[in-house]
């Protein structure tokens, strides 16, 4: 069994960060902002631009940018969990887990830095039996 | 190009039908609005049908066999949330157009209990709990945080938002529930994603309604004393913006979609007489007080706590109860947002009247995302 990744734009452990195309807009809002997407693509849906994406990695540390925290899901997934959106250091928004703290809005500040962690996917596998490694958020060390 | 005027706008009353299959419950908002405008199937030059649950199914010609089968052009919708708002406006354009003088609109959903979101893919593993979660009280939480971040807005301020469309919901018959909701049992109800507890979920009902919109040579052949005049219809899908494709972005699509509206009507924010907007959870609808420019940014929490929205407020929004206690049958929402402001704008809407309505506005999101606003007017 290998152990696969839970999301195509994982990459990990070896590289211990998350790839993902990057691109500067230039010509339809005649700004040069940068946009990240997640995964791979070929078109930029800022401005439809085809020719000047690239890769990019993104960081392994971010902040707190919104959450919920989830008390009740599908059957089958365990509850309470924090589902987090974070603002990743050097661009690129994520969404995941955070763990390592308890799941209640007095320990959640905006802003708050974490780390990008990468674990077992929860012990999930697939129907033949392949086990997935996926990314966690986890207060900053 | 002729203006559009609904002649007919009727609903059921939302709840759980599970003896009935979705053509029947179509059939009978179709029927009701047909006798509300006095007119019969047979008027009817095409039918622009929602429905979500059965996209595939072509529940606008099973509505047909229902009722009449007389050969018109039908055509089937599916946008998410947005569904209903998206045949009403497919109706609209047609006449429009000029291709027809009479047609009918018709959004139905039958639904199960239970979440909605995204159940994840047929391969690998279930990405619920692992990447966070997909489930819809979650991504509108996270909106409403967001909200929360920017503004100070607290979790009581959230739950009044549900408080106060409960308690219009008293005065709806036609609403899933009427009861009272105090702040304490909104507040202490189960917490499903944290801020939005189960009593600011929406309620997931089987429902149906219907409008037939017709041509101003129409209108007038029929009489214009109880039309409503379509002054804006627009449909928007999100714009690019930094997050969206993680977390969806359903202010740009509104703010979007408001300002086209407000131009095609002529018409501010100040114009308007009564809001339905979409409050699928109740964070959702502090955000919308602002997509739709009922106040300033920043301003909606001052807004819920003042009661400015409240029956008898500044402007009234969700009278008919919400997607909160009204119910929220997905492709039946958008048309029956258009029912509760024409029942207002002709003066029929009981205890819940708003007084000398002559503006109401329509709004709906559907995640994905799609937003449908429509600006009625009364006529006589």
């Amino acid at each position: 069994m290998t152990q696969q990744q839970a999301v195509l734009f994982l990459q990990c452990p070896i590289l211990r960060g998350l790839a993902q195309m990057i691109r500067t807009s230039r010509e339809w809002r005649a700004v040069s902002v940068a946009r990240f997407f997640l995964g791979e693509r070929d078109t930029c849906s800022s401005c439809g631009g085809r020719d000047t994406l690239e890769k990019k990695r993104l960081g392994n540390t971010g902040k707190l940018y919104s959450y919920s925290i989830v008390f009740r899901s599908f059957p089958g997934i365990d509850v309470p969990y924090i589902s987090a959106i974070v603002d990743l250091d050097g661009g690129g928004t994520v969404k995941g887990n955070l763990i390592g703290i308890d799941p209640d809005p007095a320990n959640l500040a905006f802003d708050m830095p974490v780390d990008v962690i990468f674990d077992d996917a929860l012990g999930r596998k697939d129907k033949e039996g392949n086990s997935y490694i996926s990314y966690f958020f986890k207060p900053a060390a | 190009m002729s203006d559009v005027y609904v002649v007919g706008v009727d609903m059921i009353k939302f709840g759980r039908f599970p003896d009935k299959t979705v053509p029947q419950l179509g059939a009978q908002a179709a029927l009701m609005a047909l006798d509300d405008a006095g007119l019969q199937i047979q008027d009817m030059q095409a039918l622009y049908c929602g429905n979500l649950g059965q996209a595939s199914g072509m529940v606008g010609q099973r509505v047909l066999q229902e009722i009449g089968q007389t050969g018109m052009a039908v055509v089937n919708c599916a946008n998410a949330c947005a569904t209903g708002a998206t045949a009403f406006r497919e109706a609209w354009m047609s006449i429009k157009a000029g291709v027809f003088d009479c047609v009918l609109a018709v959004g139905v959903e039958q639904m199960g209990k239970g979440l909605l979101g995204g159940a994840g893919g047929a391969t690998g593993i279930p990405k619920e709990g692992l990447l966070g979660s997909g489930t819809m009280p979650a991504v509108f939480a996270e909106a409403g945080m967001e909200h929360a971040r920017n503004h100070g807005t607290t979790f009581e301020q959230f739950a009044k938002v549900s408080v106060k469309n409960h308690h219009h919901s008293t005065m709806n018959p036609k609403a899933m529930y009427q009861i009272e909701t105090p702040l304490e049992t909104v507040m202490n109800a189960e917490m499903i994603s944290y801020p939005n507890t189960k009593l600011m979920c929406s309620v997931n009902v089987d429902g149906s309604a219907a409008a037939v919109l017709v041509s101003e040579k129409k209108a007038k052949e029929l009489g214009l004393q109880r039309a409503v005049k379509v002054r804006a219809s627009v449909l928007t899908s999100d714009p690019y913006s930094d997050r969206d494709l993680v977390m969806p972005d359903v202010n740009s699509v509104t703010r979007m979609a408001a300002k086209q509206a407000y131009e095609m009507a002529g018409i501010s924010p100040d114009d308007l007489d009564l809001v339905e907007l979409h409050d699928c959870f109740a964070t959702a609808e502090i955000l919308h007080y602002e997509n739709l420019g009922l106040c300033g940014d920043g301003e909606a929490g001052r807004m819920i706590d003042e009661g400015q929205t409240s029956i008898g407020g500044k402007i009234p929004v969700n009278v008919s109860g919400g997607l909160l206690s009204k119910g929220h049958p997905l492709g039946a929402t958008g048309i029956a947002n258009i029912y509760e402001l024409c029942t207002h704008l002709r003066g029929e809407a009981g205890a819940r009247q708003v007084e000398n309505a002559r503006f109401g506005m329509a709004h709906v999101i559907g995640l994905g995302s799609a937003c449908g606003i429509h600006i009625l007017e009364k006529v006589a």
